[in-house]
């Protein structure tokens, strides 16, 4: 996805499509800009909806010109230098965060979707490091006023008090993301300490009421309490608690719920959700599990091997997906209409290893639609197939 | 913490009294009993002892009595401060003991200190900064502490630092302040003699922890925990002194348990070679003189050390790890 096609598109295209492709999908609120018409097909229509649609209208009136993102992802390539020779485990990602909406990125294990994240936040570990690209952030949403976080030092204060501060992320599995040694309350006051300037009484107070509004019962007795003593549930709120806690305008969740059990997980989703609603903030969404994207998500970037091979809005991408990659991962899904002895079909093959990428169109060998002499020889660009969507691959030359 | 607390004091008690019964066991393994050692004494100085008086000895000590009275008399007599006579000292063991404790204490304290400054720091910037020039080096000296024997560094040192400096480095005091009081310039001499025992001693310890802290670190830092603290924006330092080191302390104060007995034990060698007056030596010459009284209260000490010595350490585990001081609440 490019700039050029994306911001002219982008307004038109939002307000479209959250009017007019929901229903099936969609039973769920979602927070954007521009969902004043949606109440009437919301299948709940409920308090957290209408308290949605305010914070969203009234963010409708400061919130910048759609289609700036907040979070503008450019050419990034990120390499593991190993001794067995370079891994090329993000080569060339581009996609945009909106300011308020939830952008998923789905992919298979080992194609790239958490390196992505950590380089966003210059966290990517040795013997890792981001090559390329530009990662552009627009808090304020005015044109031509964003930062490269890559031109930042990984290690500068600057870095540092947007990483936990202005974009902070949760994780894949809470039981073992916080320290076992130190009490939950020392590890949130912690965070608030590097970003805020209040007072140890005051930055204990906080505490408690961002425990209390992720709906962790006795707040204040949890504060001094180990994380051995939460559940796998309520470490995740409590993770949420203190990633929110800075109120952060970009929230990364590198597979949130993956760890979790599903009653859990649909929780742990709607509180993300409420969280989204309630600070007007942009998340981006990792996870491999398109039913959760499915609740979550505006917009998807489905990636293979490093790259991405289709991005456009979440509808379309469940209506109309257009790479073959997508479509096979669709068609994966088990759907309560399939019969109890049909096999599932599965995409042949698996992820080579990315120090055997295959030549050309890196799925070729695993494609439906393999052309001789196309996908094997060139590799596809991203380009635009429609207003809405973006794909790489040869199918779509020239249209 | 409490019940842990009780429950940790009684298996210390459980262990205490299994190792008595072993060092009993040990006291009473050669040959004959201490009498007819005390005879085999007394014939070499050209004294007879009497059937008579041996049979009397035999009564006094009990050596008559079945073995399960022989051991409760004996270790009665240990509670009450009575660890039995020394032959090779002519002395009660306690006084034997007494003269070279305060001796073995210090060396022991001060060798754990040395330890933990310099193996701690090393090992964290080796874990920190893996396979850099000075990770290398840590490893390379690291590994040579380990390998090289303790008493033949103490004899390469000696006759550096005598070459060098012209000090000579044996002993814990300088003559003239062995049997003198203490003052500030006898902690001074003492000071100046600790230097090279307490850094010899320390080598392979030192060694050994610098590789259980560079590992410990290696796979904390790997932990996600920490990639959590990346993401909130601490410094490196900050993250790596606040979380993974905590984590990787954990062995570290396990280990210090052993240091103890390893000072009675394991520095008998160089208790000679560099002239120390230690337990370890004591116990050398106790058991080349079979002394049995001596050297069963050395292996009876040793091992209520290193039980009093894991013990302690648990009790700092608890302190530091929050998940083993509430498991049991």
């Amino acid at each position: 996805m490019t700039t050029e096609t994306r911001q002219p598109t982008a307004p038109l295209d939002s307000g479209f499509r959250r009017n007019d492709v929901a229903a099936p999908l969609d039973s769920r609120v979602r927070g954007n800009d521009v969902a004043s018409a949606r109440n009437d097909d919301m299948s709940g229509g409920n308090d957290v909806a209408s308290a949605r649609n305010d914070v969203a209208s009234s963010g409708n009136g400061e919130s910048p010109v759609a289609g700036d993102a907040i979070l503008s992802v450019r050419g990034l390539e990120t390499q593991f230098f190993t001794d067995e020779g370079v891994v090329r485990a993000v080569d060339g990602v581009d996609f945009d965060v909106l300011p308020g909406t939830t952008m998923g990125i789905v992919g298979e294990s080992g194609c790239g979707k958490s390196i992505t994240a950590k380089s966003i936040l210059q966290i990517v570990e040795a013997p890792g490091r981001i090559t390329n690209g530009e990662i552009n952030y627009n808090p304020s949403g005015d044109a031509g006023s964003a930062t490269d976080l890559l031109s930042l030092g990984a290690n500068s204060d600057a870095m540092r008090s947007i990483r936990g501060g202005e974009i902070s992320m949760i994780f894949q599995e809470p039981m073992t993301s916080f320290s076992g040694l130190h009490t939950f309350g020392n590890q949130i006051d912690e965070t608030l300490r590097l970003h805020t300037n209040l007072s140890k009484q005051e930055r204990f107070d906080l505490g408690v009421d961002w425990l209390a509004r992720v709906g962790i019962p006795n707040p204040t007795q949890r504060m001094h309490e180990y994380p051995f003593r939460f559940s796998g549930g309520q470490l995740q709120r409590a993770m949420i608690a203190m990633a929110m806690c800075t109120n952060p305008r970009v929230l990364i969740a590198d597979e949130p719920t993956t760890a979790l059990d599903v009653t859990t997980q649909a929780q742990i989703l709607d509180l993300l959700q409420r969280m989204q609603e309630e600070n007007d903030m942009a998340i981006l969404f990792i996870t491999h599990d398109l039913g959760v994207i499915s609740e979550i998500a505006d917009d998807v970037t489905v990636m293979y091997l490093g790259k991405v091979v289709e991005t456009g809005p979440v509808f379309s991408f469940f209506d109309e997906p257009k790479h073959p990659y997508s479509k096979a991962l669709l068609t994966s899904i088990p759907s309560m209409f399939t019969s109890s002895r049909e096999r599932l079909p599965s995409i042949s093959g698996s992820i080579p290893h990315p120090q055997n990428r295959p030549m050309g169109c890196a799925f070729h060998p695993r494609c439906q639609s393999f052309m001789a002499g196309t996908c094997d020889v060139g590799e596809p660009e991203l380009q635009s197939v429609n207003e809405e969507q973006e794909v790489s691959c040869f199918l779509y030359e020239g249209q | 913490m409490l019940a842990f607390f009780i429950r940790r004091v009684i298996y210390a008690v459980i262990a205490m009294w299994a190792v008595s019964v072993i060092a009993f066991v040990i006291i009473n393994l050669p040959a004959g009993d201490f009498v007819t050692t005390y005879i085999a004494t007394q014939l070499a100085t050209g004294n007879l002892v009497l059937e008579d008086e041996a049979e009397s000895l035999r009564d006094f000590y009990g050596l008559n009595d079945p073995v399960y009275v022989q051991y409760s008399k004996w270790i009665t007599r240990i509670l009450q401060g009575n660890l039995g006579f020394s032959f090779e000292f002519n002395a009660p063991v306690r006084t034997v003991l007494e003269m070279n404790l305060t001796n073995t204490l210090l060396l022991g304290a001060f060798t754990v200190v040395f330890i933990w400054v310099v193996a701690i720091p090393i090992g964290i910037y080796s874990a920190v900064k893996q396979y850099s020039p000075g990770d290398y080096i840590a490893t390379f000296f690291g590994f040579l502490g380990l390998g090289v024997p303790d008493f033949l560094i103490g004899l390469v040192m000696l006759w550096l630092i005598l070459d060098t400096t012209g000090f000579l480095a044996t002993g814990l005091y300088s003559h003239e302040f062995r049997n003198a009081p203490w003052s500030f310039g006898k902690a001074w001499d003492l000071a100046k003699h600790m230097i090279l025992p307490v850094a010899i001693l320390g080598t392979a310890g030192t060694a050994a922890l610098i590789r259980v802290m560079r590992a410990n670190l290696l796979d904390e830092l790997k932990k996600p925990y920490v990639t959590t603290a990346r993401a909130k924006g601490l410094t490196e330092w900050q993250l790596i002194m606040k979380y993974p080191v905590r984590y990787a302390l954990n062995p570290v104060i396990s280990m210090t348990a052993y240091i103890l007995p390893f000072i009675i034990s394991g520095s008998v060698i160089l208790s000679f070679v560099l002239d120390l007056p230690t337990i370890g030596r004591d116990f050398l010459r106790a058991l080349t003189a079979q002394d049995i009284y001596l050297s069963g209260a050395v292996i009876l000490f040793s091992g209520w050390l290193t039980i009093i010595g894991t013990f302690v350490s648990d009790l700092l585990l608890a302190w530091v790890d929050p998940r083993i001081r509430l498991e049991e609440d």
